[in-house]
């Protein structure tokens, strides 16, 4: 299965929610075309919630550096909530957990933003 | 195997490499290690080695053995160096989109060479083994 995005408001956070994998093709494009929308809109305080990812691959964490960059590009920020311990491990092998602010708890992420 | 260049081998050959390593007993977090360490490698080959080229091939070899599961996925393409690589985790690359393939690689098999293909290409090989697997 690839990657199905769906987005809810939590006050003026918009909480990207993951399902499925994102791995290049299908999965990595359509995550990049939903951070590039979500940016060009003026959406500033994205939070996109992995918990249910079941696999991401070097093509799915390049778009989520792209979307990072994107996002701060656009005078905004994204963050990540709810990794599986293998998308942790991927963050620690590949040094991004320097990059991205990375919460347990989709409270305290919103509250993050403030 | 000799797969296509298409990303619907990197499936055939994560499948086989999976069913092999299964059949000696890798875990469930070793098998997702090798799996995205094949993915990685197919997927290189594929897209960077052969260029989706119909007419080149990718060659995949799995060889079981009790202690170990040794895996060489070799491509058509033009090679490359991998001094010409840039580094992943240099704080100047971090937030390049790409190039983090081998690295992950590294990473989740015990054993990696990358070498020149004959008489092109690329060949990577990737030993795992089963005592030395968390």
């Amino acid at each position: 299965m690839s990657v199905k995005l769906t987005t809810r408001q939590v006050g003026d956070v918009t909480v990207i929610d993951a399902t499925g994998r994102i791995t290049l093709g299908e999965g990595a494009s359509t995550f990049r075309d939903m951070i590039r929308d979500l940016a060009t809109k003026g959406n500033k305080k994205l939070l996109v919630n992995l918990g249910d990812v079941s696999y991401i691959d070097s093509s799915g964490i390049g778009e989520m550096v792209s979307g990072f960059t994107t996002v701060t590009n656009h005078g905004g920020q994204l963050k990540l909530l709810s990794l599986s311990k293998r998308v942790k491990d991927l963050l620690q092998i590949t040094k991004l957990y320097t990059v991205f602010e990375v919460f347990d708890d989709e409270a305290s992420a919103v509250r993050s933003f403030a | 195997m000799l797969l296509d260049s298409t990303l619907d081998s990197v499936e055939v050959a994560e499948k086989a490499v999976l069913q092999a390593a299964e059949d000696i007993g890798f875990g469930e977090d070793e098998l997702h290690q090798l799996g995205m360490a094949v993915r990685e490698s197919m997927v290189n080959a594929v897209v960077h080695g052969n260029r989706y080229n119909a007419r080149k091939k990718v060659h995949v070899s799995i060889a079981q053995a009790p202690d170990r599961l040794t895996i060489i996925i070799a491509d058509e393409g033009d090679g490359f160096e991998l001094t010409d690589i840039p580094d992943p985790l240099a704080d100047e690359n971090l937030l390049r989109q790409s190039g983090r393939g081998l690295l992950l690689m590294r990473a989740f098999v015990d054993e990696f060479q990358v070498r020149r293909g004959e008489p092109t290409g690329t060949e990577v090989r990737m030993v795992k083994y089963l005592a030395k697997a968390s």
